[in-house]
């Protein structure tokens, strides 16, 4: 019986000691203090409901080794992501600017959007689908992340962008957005094949000063912000914010981005797209045609 | 020793350990101290299998709820054939100088105690055996990843306590084929795809740190299958995106994971199939089947002389099918899993006729002989009091449903299993290239009439003939309890 007892109360003692121990100030080293800036956030994704009380313990588990106790992106494996080699920093939540959004460029994103990012992750990069979480732990976490940067207290989201019907994906509509790619010189970061090597991309930073690569159509099968000619459509008619891709919102009509979505699409040579089908179709029946994209091509065209 | 120097002698072993551990959290909060002072360290987070942690630089929190447990997200990442699909998994991506290799050991201090052995003086039922003192675990030395973009492998020799090793697992997998989710193909020796993992879970104790109902097999029974062991053979499974759906067919060698030709020229079969939903705030709530079924040979072609490897025959079969669930509540906080199975073994494989004690054709069955079948489960409970401390429990049952032999030639009860165990796992330094956990763990099992199972796979013996301290139609419980604590670090 007294055996019985001493185990117990070895058992029980030591259970006090951890409990006491990890309650304890000296443990701050396992203890995250977050540094939020804002109270209390909400989030909504149609019928469900965030809140970023529940979003701070999800955090914790999942987020704050890369994005950082402050959400600034400096978390203790974020030294560890090198941009010369291709992996981007982690997102620093406390300047409110987001890549992937609905939203017009410099514009809050939609909690949508961001329930979406963090659903759909950043291919190429370390973030990834967490769509192994519950929808509404997705949402809990879109609400903590708004608690990082004030702008949500000061600013609304944007509405996001109207997106036209696509057009079907002819000939006429592809070779129209070869045009606009010479023109709007996207082959510049992008290059002439669309292998993310054009004559810019040594030189590009995003608006942390880091290096930052285009994106390379030739290899990837998704886009950094979805994998649909949607999503496409949505990419370069809103800018991804804090990076060189800009917004083409006001210098290409609707119409004119749905042929640069088709065009884009020949470019994905590794998964061999309708409209590259339709593409090396035409190129093959008109031998010769087709000028080639970039510096030498004659100016305008 | 008298009694009274015998009670002398707990007191101060009790002291000792309450010293001992008293010291430990003393330094470690010391230690902490000066670290904290020094520097605020702003996060802290899981580390668990840190050769993945070094390769992505997301914290093992991320894949594990308290590790090495997998939560949903480690289960998808593991189903994808650990690659996170953002087309940097191949090791073209990484440093060259990055090996994914993982060490893990769990230094630490045990007592065992156990009745009805057989010391000197003993009185006729035997008496209660206590040891203890300061031990080692077994090593795990496990290297995983991918060999190519789709193409993973893992590799883990493990050793037991005197560093005597052997292959725990070896395969490669080839992922995604034909760019689907649901065709992926492992080839080696792998962990059955069971609903609930006895190779990640959060208990370690000898008596405690195996699930009886995945090793157990009826007194006298000749079959050496278990549920638990690791299995040589291929793989098919397949998993929708978020891994809610999943399924396993798997062919096997007759051998139960052991290297070396099979003894017969027949294969098993095992197959597995759940489904998680996510039921409100509850969180995610998982159920699921599975049954294996095989052959063991009775006898061999060389029955006469030594048995040649593969020359089994009289092969006679076997079955378990159940059910598992892993259930939450407390969003998330407070973790259930229930498991049930059903055992049955051909009469033949139940009264011990196998190729180490072959049976001669024809067999003549004993009169009421009968193919023995079991019941067993468990119903384990996880709380997470938070990210760092995890406490458990787990309360297991086995109870023969019908013996190979017909009492009094064997009771009823013979056999049967109550197993409890409790503990937690408080994980003090939240680092973010390795990881340690201070594990405590109290275990309890009652073995009716038989040699307790332990961690590993040996137990105390128990008093010789055990059957003779059973009656006609019972037979009674020999008790066995472990109390552990010790420092389980993985690096």
């Amino acid at each position: 019986m007294k055996s019985i007892t001493s185990v117990v109360a070895f058992f029980f003692g030591s259970l006090g000691l951890a409990l006491a121990a990890g309650t304890t100030p000296c443990f701050a080293q396992t203890d995250i203090h977050f540094h939020t800036v804002t109270g209390p956030m909400e989030a909504h994704i149609g019928g469900l409901a965030g809140h970023s009380s529940d979003g701070k313990t999800l955090y914790r588990r999942f987020c704050v080794g890369c994005h950082g106790a402050s959400g600034d992106g400096n978390g203790e494996n974020a030294i560890w992501f090198d941009p010369t080699l291709g992996f981007a920093k982690p997102r620093d939540f406390t300047l409110g600017v987001f890549k992937c959004r609905s939203t017009p460029t410099g514009a809050l994103p939609t909690d949508e959007d961001l329930f979406d990012a963090v659903t759909r992750g950043f291919v190429t990069t370390n973030m990834p689908e967490w769509r192994s979480l519950t929808n509404q732990e997705r949402a809990n976490l879109v609400a903590f992340v708004k608690t990082f940067s004030t702008r949500w207290q000061t600013d609304k989201a944007g509405t996001p962008i109207a997106i036209p019907p696509e057009p079907p994906a002819k000939i006429e509509s592809i070779l129209h957005g070869r045009e606009l790619f010479q023109k709007m010189e996207c082959w510049k970061c992008h290059g002439s094949e669309g292998r993310g090597d054009g004559p810019s991309a040594a030189t590009l930073t995003d608006s942390k000063g880091n290096p930052i690569r285009p994106y390379d159509f030739t290899t990837g099968e998704r886009f950094k912000c979805g994998v649909s000619n949607h999503d496409l459509y949505r990419i370069f008619m809103t800018g991804l914010d804090g990076t060189p891709m800009p917004s083409f919102a006001d210098n290409i009509k609707p119409e004119e981005a749905w042929d640069l979505v088709h065009f884009l699409r020949t470019l994905q040579v590794s998964i061999k797209t309708p409209e590259l089908g339709t593409f090396r179709q035409w190129v093959s029946a008109h031998p010769g045609q087709l000028k080639p994209i970039g510096q030498e091509a004659p100016p305008g065209k | 020793m008298g009694e009274r120097a015998r009670h002398s002698a707990k007191k101060s072993i009790s002291w000792l350990a309450l010293s001992l551990l008293g010291f430990f959290l003393f330094a470690m909060i010391l230690a902490d101290s000066r670290s904290a002072s020094a520097k605020p360290l702003p996060g802290g987070n899981f580390r668990a299998i840190p050769a993945f942690a070094r390769k992505y630089g997301l914290p093992c929190s991320a894949c594990h709820t308290a590790w090495p447990e997998l939560n949903n997200f480690g289960q998808v990442f593991r189903d994808n054939g650990y690659q996170l699909m953002n087309d940097r998994d191949s090791p073209i991506w990484q440093n060259p100088t990055y090996w994914p290799m993982t060490l893990r050991m769990t230094p630490n201090w045990h007592r065992e105690r156990t009745n009805h052995q057989p010391v000197d003086g003993a009185p006729p039922n035997g008496s209660v055996v206590e040891q203890h003192g300061f031990d080692l675990s077994g090593f795990d030395l496990w290297t995983a990843g991918t060999l190519y973009k789709n193409i993973s492998f893992s590799l883990l020799p493990s050793s037991d306590s005197t560093g005597a090793f052997h292959f725990e697992n070896a395969f490669v997998r080839f992922d995604n084929l034909l760019k689907s989710r649901w065709l992926n193909v492992k080839f080696g020796k792998f962990e059955l795809d069971n609903l609930v993992s006895e190779k990640r879970f959060l208990f370690l104790s000898a008596n405690g740190g195996l699930y009886q109902t995945y090793h157990f097999a009826p007194v006298g029974d000749a079959n050496d299958f278990g549920l638990g062991d690791n299995q040589i053979g291929l793989e098919l499974m397949g998993h929708s995106i978020n891994s809610y759906t999943r399924y396993s067919v798997s062919v096997l060698s007759s051998n139960s994971g052991n290297v070396g030709l099979p003894s017969n020229r027949t294969y098993d079969g095992y197959v597995t199939f759940s489904q998680a939903f996510q039921v409100g705030r509850l969180g995610l709530q998982r159920l699921g089947g599975y049954a294996y079924v095989g052959r063991r040979p009775t006898f061999s072609q060389t029955f006469t002389t030594a048995p040649i490897p593969g020359t089994g025959i009289g092969n006679k079969s076997f079955y378990r099918v159940g059910f598992a669930g892993d259930l939450y509540t407390l969003q998330g906080k407070w973790e259930f899993l229930p498991f049930f199975l059903h055992g049955y073994d051909s009469v033949f494989l139940g009264i011990g006729c196998g190729l180490t004690a072959p049976c001669s054709p024809p067999v003549t069955l004993p009169a009421g002989a009968k193919a023995p079948t079991w019941n067993g489960g468990f119903i384990e409970t996880h709380y997470y009091y938070s990210p760092q401390l995890v406490l458990t429990g787990r309360y297991e049952i086995l109870r023969m449903s019908r013996q190979a032999f017909p009492t009094p030639t064997m009771p009823a009860n013979q056999g049967d299993i109550d197993a409890y165990t409790a503990g937690y796992r408080w994980y003090p330094i939240m680092f973010s290239r390795a990881g340690l956990a201070w594990h405590n763990e109290f275990s309890l099992v009652k073995t009716a009439g038989a040699i307790p199972l332990s961690g590993n796979g040996v137990g105390l013996s128990p008093l010789a003939p055990l059957t003779a301290l059973c009656s006609a139609t019972r037979c009674p419980g020999v008790w066995s309890q472990t109390l552990f604590f010790g420092f389980d670090f993985d690096f």
